[in-house]
């Protein structure tokens, strides 16, 4: 099938195998490969993409679902000038990533989360990240960049 | 170290040079590479075993063959241009030693006339794309003849064998036989049967390898901890001379040790390459990697201790069954490791151990996040805490009476091992206090009285671990500063998340004072860096980040002479201020001169040290943890509330870094003590083979940790470090699962199994209740 998907801002035309899932559009015709594939049972968040300002995981969308939408991806976050995005900048300060595997899909899931609760408390951004895995970070920092990016303080836990 | 009053960038928190790059447009992972010589590499599906263990009689590729955008369909068969197998040697081998056992042991590349277990690799085939390669595997027909299945510790006396030339699923067999005059004199004696759970590495990027055969040389991209000995397996394997060879290891998405080196199933995909012309490349599902690539622990543990009833521990034992799965790829390595870190961090005068490998129709077990250190930690720490239940004192006060002092390092343990530097009871000390341990007991004694339904647990471990136990092994770097000024750092070690990159910069810049924006790390292509051993065991900063340390003074003395020469002064007057990178006459500013212009007089080459730096023993990290957790006594489910943390590891060159791996650490360990397991079915059908069954720990089930700073310095190495890799895991997993003990322990409950599930935690709840 023929279609267009817009990403990043970007319109994006190809003939497609009807199969093909969203996230391969994204890496393998768009060719953008921020967004990764970690499991293939809609578990791990890693391929998280936003869809028409709704952050969805795009190994569990077929592309033909988003034609004629727009995709923001993790390349599409950062200002024309290259300056980090409020939550990669706070991810960057607060040493939230550490492999990086996971992080394009975190970013846009923390992204989704504060378009929704500009305020998280630090339960309801723990809730709201369940469905993204990370296996380096213990999310410990993470979290605390989403609390960071919304501008809440975040306490140093250096006790002695 | 560094000359002159300036504040040094050591110890300081230094955000990534990584960061940005893999916040933006993402790491290059394998399987992102997008190089011309892979544009038209064919896309690798394996065919593989969905039983557990049988005979394989025929295989027919022939439906396979006629499917859509196939190019081969590839089996054992096909193998007949690999060397021959390695001379029959018993399978004896280095039983010590994380290596494969040979002889009638011997793992196939692919599986040849039998498999044994879900997930072995049978066949591989290439398509034009992966979508049509998961249409044509299900073509290939293959004709399974099932046979018993074994499982579990009891492989020993099963009557089936997984290789019936060797005559035994006992693959190792070590240790002392039981002495029980050891125990004379001890007033409580109490046993113990515990499982250390069979768990899943699950580094987000699965296994991913990329391999083009052209003008006689082979280039295998591969998402590994170590592209030397990548290289080194692939030549022996493919008989290939390692020359003919290079590994390059582009962005990892993390390892755990289930990447040290690389699998069957990638030297399978290189072995295609070559054998077809075209290049090919595999990136894992999560299905399969849950399968078919390695697990860690799967010990059981008999342990049996010993004391006074005021609180001394005199004689420990403790008897492991290591099941390692279908093929011995460690030998005995875990289990050995695991004897040798069995007395923890305490002054035991006897201490006995023993092992026995098995093999089993599972899949093989590998070094995981620890690698026999958390099972050694898991069994002492459930010990102590028995072992307090059992005498009635606080398991605080037993650790306190048993820990070594600080007077005695080093200190020689009954075992062997000979730990450098620790100060044990300030870790626990420290720990205490952090987390208001009398409060705490407080609470839970009020919550017990008034019989609340959510009881409070309360669990301790402390620790020690063994970091860079291959030390003599050492590591390799190479610095060149360039006629620019700019500096390239090569590292045989190997980064896949902990930050080697910002960290070699960060030891750059503070001997020579080179920025860190100026200084390029480059680690894993084979071509430019020929040796080098990479990354498992905590061994990077204290090897790999000395070596680098060592270059850059061998740099720095280099360019003394080179910049004596240029401003024609006197070598000993010579002075670099490391604030900003220039070289002068001591007290004649006049005289300045930059790295460039010292690097250009050296020559085009600029100024080039290469070291290869090995210690004389390996260090020994050690700690406390504290879990809180709350149990809801009537449903079973376990809340983690807080974790406090003293790792101490020596001296810590970047606090950041040096933090998130103890937070992944102990995520990992909480995650063994109440989520995760890898769990099979009578026939070996494995039931945790996906995502949605495996429970890879998540934000939700977890606090924020609380980490107090504890740095004491080893004489072990110049930067007084030893490893912080592993620690987290290590302490977390017997602080959690004793504090889900302790909170029952007034109900009757005496041991729980891990992972706490609620179910588990509910079953020992109402078995408890029954018996009283």
């Amino acid at each position: 099938m023929k279609l267009t998907v817009t990403v990043n801002g970007r319109p994006v035309s190809a003939e497609i195998d009807d199969r093909t899932l969203l996230v391969h559009f994204i890496r393998e015709v768009a060719g953008l490969t921020a967004t990764n594939v970690g499991c293939d049972t809609s578990s791990c968040g890693a391929c998280t993409v936003l869809l028409g300002g709704q952050s969805v995981k795009s190994c569990t969308l077929l592309a033909a679902q988003a034609d004629g939408c727009e995709v923001m991806t993790a390349e599409g976050l950062a200002g024309p000038d290259g300056e980090l995005h409020p939550v990669q900048q706070a991810f960057r300060a607060e040493h939230g990533l550490q492999c990086g595997f996971c992080t394009p899909g975190m970013v846009m899931a923390a992204v989704s989360l504060l378009a929704e609760n500009p305020s998280p408390t630090e339960e309801e951004i723990r809730a709201g990240l369940e469905g993204n895995l990370c296996r380096c970070t213990g999310y410990h920092n993470i979290v605390r960049a989403i609390l960071a990016a919304s501008n809440q303080t975040v306490s140093r836990e250096q006790a002695g | 170290m560094s000359e002159g009053v300036n504040v040094s960038i050591l110890g300081t928190r230094v955000v990534r040079t990584e960061d940005p790059a893999l916040l933006t447009v993402g790491g290059t992972y394998v399987d992102d590479l997008r190089l011309p010589e892979l544009t038209w590499a064919a896309r690798a599906t394996f065919v593989r075993s969905p039983v557990a263990h049988a005979s394989i009689g025929d295989i027919d590729v022939s439906a396979a063959l006629a499917a859509p955008g196939i190019i081969a369909v590839l089996t054992a068969r096909d193998m007949d241009d690999l060397p021959p197998p390695p001379p029959d040697d018993g399978g004896g081998g280095s039983e010590g030693a994380p290596v494969p056992m040979g002889g009638p042991w011997s793992e196939p590349l692919l599986a040849i006339d039998r498999v044994r277990y879900v997930g072995e690799p049978v066949a591989i085939v290439l398509t034009e794309d992966s979508y049509q390669g998961v249409d044509a595997a299900e073509q290939v027909i293959v004709d399974y003849r099932p046979l018993p299945v074994v499982l579990g510790p009891g492989a020993a006396d099963a009557e089936t064998l997984l290789f019936p030339r060797a005559s035994s699923n006992v693959a190792v067999t070590a240790g002392v036989p039981a002495d029980e005059l050891a125990f004379d004199g001890c007033d409580v004696v109490v046993r113990q049967t515990v499982q250390n759970q069979r768990l899943a590495p699950v580094p987000m990027e699965g296994r991913a390898v990329a391999a083009r055969w052209a003008d006689g040389k082979l280039t295998v991209w591969v998402s590994t901890q170590n592209a030397q000995i990548s290289r080194f397996i692939l030549a022996g394997a493919l008989g290939l001379d390692p020359a003919e060879i290079r590994v390059i290891t582009p962005d990892v998405g993390g390892g755990f040790g289930a990447k040290v080196g690389l699998d069957r199933d990638a030297i399978v995909v290189a072995w295609a390459a070559r054998r077809t012309g075209r290049a090919v490349r595999w990136a894992e599902t999560r299905s399969e990697n849950l399968v078919g690539m390695t697990h860690g622990r799967a010990q059981q543990q008999d342990i049996t201790i010993g004391g006074t009833r005021d609180g001394r521990v005199l004689a420990y034992r403790v008897d492991i069954v290591q099941d390692t799965g279908a093929y011995p790829r460690m030998s005995g390595f875990l289990p050995g490791l695991t004897s040798l870190m069995a007395v923890g961090p305490y002054d035991i005068p006897h201490v006995q151990t023993a092992f026995r490998v098995v093999v089993t129709n599972t899949t093989p077990i590998s070094a995981y996040r620890g690698a026999g250190r958390p099972e050694a930690t898991a069994a002492i720490e459930r010990a102590m805490d028995l072992f307090a239940a059992g005498i009635g004192m606080d398991p605080a006060e037993v650790r306190r009476r048993n820990l070594i002092p600080p007077d005695a390092f080093p200190h020689t343990t009954p075992g062997g091992a000979v730990y450098d530097s620790g100060d044990y009871v300030v870790a626990l000390d420290k720990v205490l206090a952090a987390a208001g341990y009398p409060g705490l007991r407080d609470e839970q004694a009020r919550r017990r009285r008034s019989g609340d339904p959510v009881q409070l647990g309360i669990g301790l471990a402390s620790y020690v671990e063994i970091t860079a136990a291959d030390a003599a092994a050492g590591e390799t770097a190479r610095l060149v500063v360039h006629a620019d000024g700019t500096a390239t750092a090569y590292t045989g070690s190997s980064a896949h998340g902990q930050g080697h990159h910002t960290a070699w910069a960060m030891l750059v810049q503070a001997e020579l004072g080179i920025p860190m924006d100026q200084v390029t790390v480059v680690h894993g292509d084979t071509d430019v860096i020929p040796e080098g051993v990479g990354t498992y065991a905590s061994r990077s900063l204290q090897l790999g980040g000395v070596a680098v340390h060592k270059a850059a003074i061998s740099v720095r003395e280099q360019a003394r002479q080179v910049a004596a020469d240029l401003i024609e002064a006197s070598e000993a007057d010579m002075e670099l201020d490391t604030s900003t990178g220039t070289w002068q006459v001591r007290g004649d500013p006049a005289t300045s001169r930059t790295w460039a212009d010292v690097a250009s007089h050296a020559g085009p080459e600029g100024l080039v040290a290469a070291v290869q730096y090995a210690e004389g023993q390996p260090t020994f990290p050690f700690g406390a943890h504290l879990a809180v957790v709350e149990v809801d006594t009537e449903t079973g489910k376990v809340r983690h509330v807080r974790h406090v943390t003293a790792d101490d590891a020596g001296t810590v060159l970047n606090p950041l870094l040096a933090e998130g791996q103890r937070h992944g650490g102990i995520a990992q360990g909480v995650a063994q003590a109440l989520v995760e397991e890898f769990v099979y079915d009578a026939e070996g059908n494995p039931l945790t083979s996906t995502l949605t069954d495996y429970a890879a720990i998540t934000a939700a089930e977890l606090p924020s940790f609380e980490l107090v700073n504890s740095q004491t310095p080893t004489d072990v190495n110049p930067l007084g470090a030893k490893g912080i890799g592993e620690a987290g895991t290590i302490g977390a997993v017997p602080a959690v699962q004793n504090a889900v003990i302790d909170a029952l322990s007034p109900l009757g409950v005496r041991h729980i199994d891990m992972p706490a599930t609620p179910a588990r935690v509910w079953a020992a709840i109402s078995e408890a209740r029954e018996s009283r």
